[in-house]
């Protein structure tokens, strides 16, 4: 029955010429769907995944970084526009464009308004992430409750969704585009639309694209989101003259356990260890300052230290001081009496790894274990040094997470300007096709990361996306 | 799956939980699951009351099936429950009526009212079961004597209390009196029939107040109507004014707002068990759920039918089949379905002790 439903539904929606058409049921497609409709417009979202699916990586989401100037529902305290501005401009080391990242930063302080009349839902930051009480607003729920309250909202303002129909080609007419092919199964079919919005996401689950732009190594990566973000409407948006922007090598990459599925092990594949212990490569040998910097802050530069390494796996090691200081991961670690035990169970060299705590141990320099300060817990004459919360690895049992990179999102983006219409390379912007989320974050985020903020550019584009869509379609 | 399987499936699920942690605004479950690292069998079955089963994690779950974490939360902790009631049942033989136990409660249901019937066979004349009585103090008594049955639902209450009280101490004691205040608010409330603010997903996944409403309706018509037993035996005892009363008395008014009450409640959320997302359910217990739900709906509606027919030839018959409904619903209370509600009290009770204590710290910052 649900399929002759679906089967009616889609011989309709081939049939009429929408007003706007958006690619990619997540975050950043029903903003603009809901905000096309809004406007007016007749609304057609074409999910890729299966409906249990749906949504992209925005499932696998829980917050939205906002700007504010004092304390908000939700939200703690203040966080001004040039503070969020000054966070970007650090973990970007200035590959960003500040107009566009400044619209985003100040519109983010009226998006909740907007997301609760459409049914979304707050709380107060989860355990264990009190350092975002200020910065970001959490979804009760999470990112998939989010996307059905947003299902809900789009479907009871008559927006049409389409799911399991991946877009595969793009037809334009001179520079105006007029239809988009979509592939169910076998068949192959042609949408047509007086505007189009594309939001379906990076190229992060397109394993072959990954060993284009990585190499071999690529192989090693797990895929922490959706396995349905291809990216074949970044890559033929750009065939068909867009100009794109950034290094497909950059994007959110973290380590995370190296137990994990291969696609969508989502948050709980995450391993917060690393700053309590040492992080170790297959040769049983330190590479990276594991207490540089709180663990929320450095999160997201393991992944690419990981994949820096032989193999591309790393194992985080620490002794029974550390276990119940950091959210617990979702498979239980190694674990053995000695070190050498540990080493064989995690198949590294005993002798090695012995020597290499051994030597971490002496060069560690005793002071005031504090894990909520940047203490003086430090090493002395070590390359590379721990910085801080450094501890002799003396007290067993001794416990071992694998960790291999995990892409959370890539960066490759096609070049959009502050009203969401993506620019060709003759220069001027495209008539009628407009971007939002992930496939445009690039113009914005050029590399590093700020927790929240990708659901934040989301929300204001696909916002932008959706009524500028309208507007041209009318 | 055996008893070890379904604690170590309710273990792997949590440990996912207690790394995911984007429910902790939903209900009390997850703020208690994150004060742990590990999940003791004790922990599963303490967690596994606290749930209310309303669904609103399940539809917010990015592992829910066909995920291949495979997280349905609300069924497993459903499946636990049963296995609760079985584990901390007092005497403990008694625990298998758990086993099969909408034939538990049919079984009992039967004898009570071949019991009743039998009783009055044998204590009186025929005629004057099928007689007709004018509605004067007393006339109840004139078919079974107050002597018996005073004396055997006596006996059945104390019986019941002491079974009540020792399955729930041994699932949960607390002298903390605020703790026993704060987990009583929240079941006399419904709290987390709230789904975090705008009613639960309960039946679909939409949010809806349905269930809360009927369970109201349910609990407080029960409350109203053991209100209405109580005020009759002192009415009795105290001022030796003897049943049936008049429409407009106290012991009356209560026992038919409750009675309308037991009516709607059970019929309401039967109603909403129809129609409830089968992927929440645990199949194996719709015995239980449906038994409880229509011995509380026959009870009620042959309290109402005496009430009308008090002053008719089927008054004696009416009596006995409504004595019946009331010493099986009694019989079978500590071993069915009312049960979820006492250790669910005391789940809430140990969730508001145990936030008394500082939470741990695994955050960095």
């Amino acid at each position: 029955m649900l399929t002759s439903r679906y089967k009616e539904a889609f011989i309709s929606a081939r049939e009429k010429t929408w007003d706007v058409l958006v690619l990619g049921g997540g975050n950043a497609g029903l903003c603009a769907a809901i905000s096309a409709r809004r406007a007016g417009a007749s609304v057609l979202v074409v999910e890729s995944a299966p409906k249990d699916f749906r949504g992209g990586n925005s499932r696998h989401t829980r917050n939205l970084r906002c700007m504010h100037d004092a304390p908000q529902d939700v939200l703690t305290g203040a966080y001004p526009e040039e503070e969020f501005w000054q966070d970007l401009l650090k973990v970007t080391g200035g590959r960003t464009d500040e107009r566009l990242a400044r619209m985003v930063i100040r519109s983010s302080a009226s998006c909740r308004d907007w997301m609760r009349a459409h049914g979304v839902r707050f709380q107060p930051s989860l355990g264990g992430t009190l350092h975002l009480s200020r910065t970001n607003a959490f979804f009760l729920g999470g990112g998939k409750a989010l996307l059905n309250a947003y299902y809900r909202a789009a479907e009871g303002l008559g927006v049409e969704v389409l799911y399991e129909r991946e877009a595969v080609g793009l037809e334009f007419e001179q520079d105006r585009f007029v239809a988009v092919t979509v592939k169910h199964l076998d068949r192959q079919d042609t949408l047509r639309a007086r505007a189009l919005v594309v939001a379906s996401g990076g190229f992060e689950s397109n394993l072959e694209w990954l060993r284009e732009a990585w190499g071999p190594t690529a192989d090693n990566f797990l895929i922490r989101g959706t396995p349905y973000n291809k990216g074949r409407m970044l890559r033929a948006l750009i065939d068909a003259g867009a100009q794109s922007i950034g290094d497909p090598t950059q994007g959110h990459c973290v380590a995370i356990d190296a137990r994990s599925p291969k696609f969508d092990g989502g948050i709980v594949t995450r391993v917060d260890a690393v700053s309590l212990g040492i992080v170790v490569n297959r040769d049983a040998k330190r590479f990276y300052d594991e207490g540089e910097e709180f663990w929320p802050k450095r999160y997201a530069i393991w992944g690419r230290l990981v994949a820096g390494q032989p193999g591309q796996i790393a194992h985080a090691i620490v002794d029974a001081k550390a276990m119940g200081r950091f959210i617990p991961p979702v498979y239980p670690p190694l674990q053995a009496m000695t070190i050498a035990e540990l080493a064989a169970k995690s198949s590294l060299d005993p002798e090695q790894l012995e020597s290499t705590i051994a030597t971490f141990n002496a060069a560690v320099r005793e002071g005031t274990f504090d894990h909520t300060v940047l203490d003086d817990c430090a090493t002395e004459g070590l390359t590379p040094p721990k910085t801080h919360w450094a501890r002799k690895i003396d007290t067993p049992p001794y416990f071992a997470y694998p960790l291999r990179p995990g892409i959370t999102f890539t960066y490759l983006s096609v070049v959009v300007d502050e009203r969401a219409r993506v620019r060709m390379r003759g220069g001027d912007p495209a008539k009628n096709v407009f971007a939002a989320g992930e496939v445009m974050a690039g113009n914005i985020l050029g590399q590093g990361y700020v927790g929240g903020f990708g659901m934040t550019i989301g929300t204001v584009f696909g916002r932008i996306a959706g009524h500028e869509a309208a507007r041209v379609a009318r | 799956m055996s008893l070890d399987e379904l604690i170590q499936e309710a273990q792997r699920q949590l440990r996912i939980c207690n790394a995911c942690r984007y429910c902790e605004g939903f209900c009390a479950v997850f703020p208690a699951l994150e004060r742990r690292l590990e999940f003791t069998e004790d922990d599963v079955h303490y967690l596994a009351n606290l749930c209310h089963n309303c669904g609103s994690c399940y539809y917010a779950c990015q592992y829910a099936p066909p995920h291949e974490f495979n997280l349905n939360f609300p069924r497993t902790l459903a499946r636990v429950r049963a296995q609760t009631y079985r584990r901390y049942a007092w005497p403990a033989f008694l625990g298998r009526l758990y086993e099969r136990n909408g034939a538990a409660v049919a079984a009992v249901m039967a004898a009570c009212f071949l019991g009743v019937l039998l009783a009055m066979a044998l204590a009186i004349e025929p005629w004057r079961l099928f007689g007709a009585h004018p509605d004067i103090a007393g006339s109840f008594y004139a078919v079974l004597r107050h002597g018996a049955m005073a004396g055997v639902f006596g006996l059945v209450f104390v019986f019941v209390v002491a079974a009540m009280a020792a399955s729930a101490s041994r699932f949960f004691v607390s002298t903390d009196f605020d703790s026993l205040k704060g987990g009583l608010a929240d079941s006399l409330t419904l709290k987390y029939l709230g789904g975090g603010g705008e009613g639960c997903t309960y039946p679909q996944d939409e949010a809806s107040g349905a269930r809360r409403v009927f369970h109201h309706f349910t609990f407080y018509g029960f409350l109203l109507c053991f209100a209405a037993t109580c005020v009759g035996t002192l009415y009795h005892y105290g001022f030796g004014w003897k049943a049936p009363y008049p429409f407009l008395s106290l012991p009356v008014i209560l026992g038919t707002l409750g009675g309308v009450g037991l009516l709607l409640g059970p019929a309401g959320l039967a109603w909403l068990k129809r129609k409830a997302d089968a992927s929440l359910k645990d199949e194996a217990q719709r015995g239980m759920d449906d038994g409880f739900l229509l011995l509380l709906f026959l009870t009620s509606l042959t309290g109402l039918l005496l009430l009308a027919f008090r002053e008719t030839h089927a008054m004696g018959v009416l009596l006995a089949v409504h004595l019946a409904m009331v010493l099986a619903l009694f019989l079978t209370l500590p071993y069915g379905k009312f049960m979820h509600g006492l250790y669910r009290l005391a789940a809430l009770a140990r969730f508001h002790a145990e936030r008394k204590l500082p939470p741990p710290r695994v955050g960095s910052e």
